[in-house]
């Protein structure tokens, strides 16, 4: 019915040191457009480093990953960096905001990178975004003058601002209190819901996880039940 | 590649810590400050010993000089022409001191291209007499036009007008050292004793001071005429030709051209002074090597504070890396850090050189052997500002080489996981 966004094909991954451990075992799945997906688990049944194989930024693994239909084996580091840039966004558990930059900055960095639009337009967009998020009025502050709520929220928005194909998140509220946690499930429940934007969410957090259309759950670095 | 974001991002980078980047970058102006200052002086110094010496040597001289036959009688002999011949005393011929048909050698050199000018020369031994003391003396006949013009006599002229030597009939200039002994001064009139015992009297015009002692006190300079008058010599009596050259490193072989062209004996600068060229040569390599010393314990400071910055900023790297900039993109940021630390000290170290150095300039620095000379020498090359703007980029691209290379290699995984 609806199209493949991603798809894992027999991925596994071993870390050699300081003696060879699978951590990844023959994982296969897909992910559609829409979906809002939750990877859950133990901590370490390998779910963080699931997903950044599934981001592009690890590429020591085997089996392939296909990203919108193409293949990301053998694919240059400078090509990989683009595809990231262009088509995937993310919200990490510890919220990565640039100390050095505004809010509005923050945001915009990925869309000038992508150098689609103008600076303007990546503006504009990036206040539309914060509006959204209903952050708009800390759009001037540095981003180490927020609370931990805000930056996540600072995060989602700078996912958000290429458009990008998938939004992955990893543990994107093990580091907030409650009430935050669920204001941005909220979030990420709307965008899924509102605009269609797919979401992949690896998280501990059950709570969290139920909420969501679909969970993968693993165990010792394989799928036991999607 | 999109630079205008890379710039603005190496900027914020730069400008969030902001008291590193001033540290770093006033290592630069600091060795940029010292390199250009230090070159300036030197060759300040060096200019100024070299001309002493230098400037009054003509780059090739023409002369006869006095010395015995090679071709002797002996070796017209038809019997003894297959012998090895020794002949022990043989004296010098009385061949003419003054250079053969002079006026069309100086036309000769007037219509060549390499030589910036020339002047000719005689010179007279005579005594000056002091009451009844004679001192020894030798008079230079010159064309003080020439002589100012090519060897800058004007300089070490101390008193009186050189002009005066060619208009005042019967001039002469004293060195100070010999006005002194002569307790002559300008205006006086002064006896010599020619070297054929006639006696003459010459008006004083001017006193010089060359910086030299042995000089001043021997010797004095008289225009061509006077000097022709007192060897009782004709009109083309001419034994010194001096040459300037455009390109002083031609000297050599333009010496050896003339001498057979000639038929003189002829001497270039580099054989007559040779140890000033050594001199001053050893002195500039110190000069240099001292500055690019300074210039790349500025690099490592560099390098230190980048590498600490990227220790710092690691998550911001991973981070960067993660939303879409690839490793390219980071090394071009932390070496335009870099650069722009390289550039702005620079520019202001090659500022502050010049301030220095001006500083210098007006420092007083009297010296009898330099009456020219009120403050230390500088030379404002802009060559040299050129060699440290260029040098300020290349350390600082190459201490940030090793650095951007590292952040370029960080892997955002192991950042972020480790967390």
């Amino acid at each position: 019915m609806s199209e493949i966004i991603l798809e894992a094909q027999h991925i596994s991954k071993s870390f050699h040191d300081p003696v060879t451990i699978k951590v990844l075992n023959d994982i296969s799945f897909t992910i559609n457009k829409g979906e809002f997906v939750s990877i859950t688990g133990k901590s370490g049944c390998g779910k963080s480093t699931l997903l950044y194989i599934l981001s592009t930024m690890d590429t020591d693994y085997e089996g392939d990953l296909l990203i919108d239909k193409q293949s990301m084996k053998n694919k240059k580091e400078a090509d990989l960096a683009r595809l990231r840039n262009e088509k995937i966004g993310f919200v990490f558990q510890f919220h990565y905001l640039l100390n050095e930059f505004s809010v509005l900055q923050n945001v915009m960095l990925p869309g000038l990178k992508l150098n689609k639009y103008s600076e303007q337009e990546v503006e504009h967009r990036a206040m539309e975004h914060l509006k959204t998020l209903d952050i708009q009025k800390l759009y001037s502050k540095k981003a180490n003058q927020l609370s931990g709520g805000e930056k996540q929220r600072v995060a989602i928005a700078r996912a958000l601002i290429n458009d990008p194909y998938i939004i992955m998140g990893d543990e994107p509220t093990g580091n907030l209190d409650k009430k935050n946690s669920e204001i941005v499930f909220e979030i990420f429940k709307q965008l899924c819901d509102e605009h269609n934007q797919t979401l992949m969410i690896v998280t501990h957090d059950q709570s969290f996880s139920k909420k969501t259309n679909r969970i993968i759950e693993m165990e010792d670095g394989k799928i036991i039940s999607q | 590649m999109n630079y205008k974001l890379i710039i603005s991002i190496a900027r914020s980078l730069l400008l969030a810590r902001w008291k590193q980047t001033l540290v770093a970058a006033i290592g630069v102006t600091f060795s940029i400050t010292m390199f250009i200052t230090l070159l300036s002086f030197m060759t300040g110094l060096n200019d100024l010993l070299d001309g002493l010496i230098l400037n009054r040597s003509p780059h090739v001289r023409l002369y006869n000089e006095i010395k015995p036959n090679k071709i002797q009688p002996i070796n017209f002999s038809k019997d003894y022409i297959n012998y090895h011949n020794f002949i022990h005393s043989i004296k010098s011929t009385n061949s003419r001191e003054e250079i053969y048909n002079n006026g069309s050698i100086m036309e000769a050199l007037k219509n060549d291209n390499r030589v910036l000018g020339f002047a000719p020369k005689l010179t007279a031994q005579v005594f000056f007499n002091e009451g009844s003391i004679n001192i020894n003396g030798l008079i230079n006949g010159v064309d003080i036009i020439a002589e100012s013009e090519l060897f800058f006599f004007n300089d070490y002229l101390i008193s009186g007008k050189e002009l005066d030597l060619k208009n005042v009939s019967n001039s002469i200039v004293l060195g100070k050292g010999l006005a002194e002994k002569l307790l002559a001064n300008v205006g006086d009139v002064i006896q010599i004793t020619t070297s054929q015992g006639e006696i003459f009297p010459l008006k004083v015009v001017g006193l010089f001071q060359s910086g030299l002692q042995e000089i001043d006190k021997l010797q004095s300079y008289a225009s061509i005429g006077t000097t022709q008058k007192i060897l009782g010599k004709s009109k083309n009596h001419i034994t010194d030709i001096q040459i300037k050259l455009k390109d002083i490193t031609q000297a050599p072989a333009i010496a050896k051209e003339y001498a057979q062209l000639f038929q003189t004996d002829a001497e270039d600068i580099q054989t007559a002074s040779s140890q000033f060229e050594t001199g001053s040569s050893v002195r500039t390599i110190i000069s240099y090597s001292v500055g690019i010393t300074l210039l790349v314990v500025a690099g490592f400071g560099i390098y230190n504070i980048l590498n600490m910055m990227i220790y710092e900023k690691m998550d911001s790297i991973a981070i960067l890396k993660a939303t879409g900039f690839s490793g390219k993109d980071v090394n071009m940021i932390f070496l335009v850090i870099a650069l722009s630390i390289g550039f702005f000290g620079g520019f202001g170290g090659l500022f502050f050189g010049f301030i220095l150095s001006s500083v210098i300039d007006q420092i007083p620095f009297n010296t009898a052997a330099l009456p020219t000379i009120t403050t230390y020498p500088i030379n404002y090359n802009p060559v040299f500002y050129i060699i440290g703007s260029f040098f300020s980029l290349v350390t600082t691209y190459l201490a940030g080489w090793f650095p951007a290379r590292k952040a370029s290699k960080v892997d955002p995984v192991i950042i972020i996981r480790g967390k």
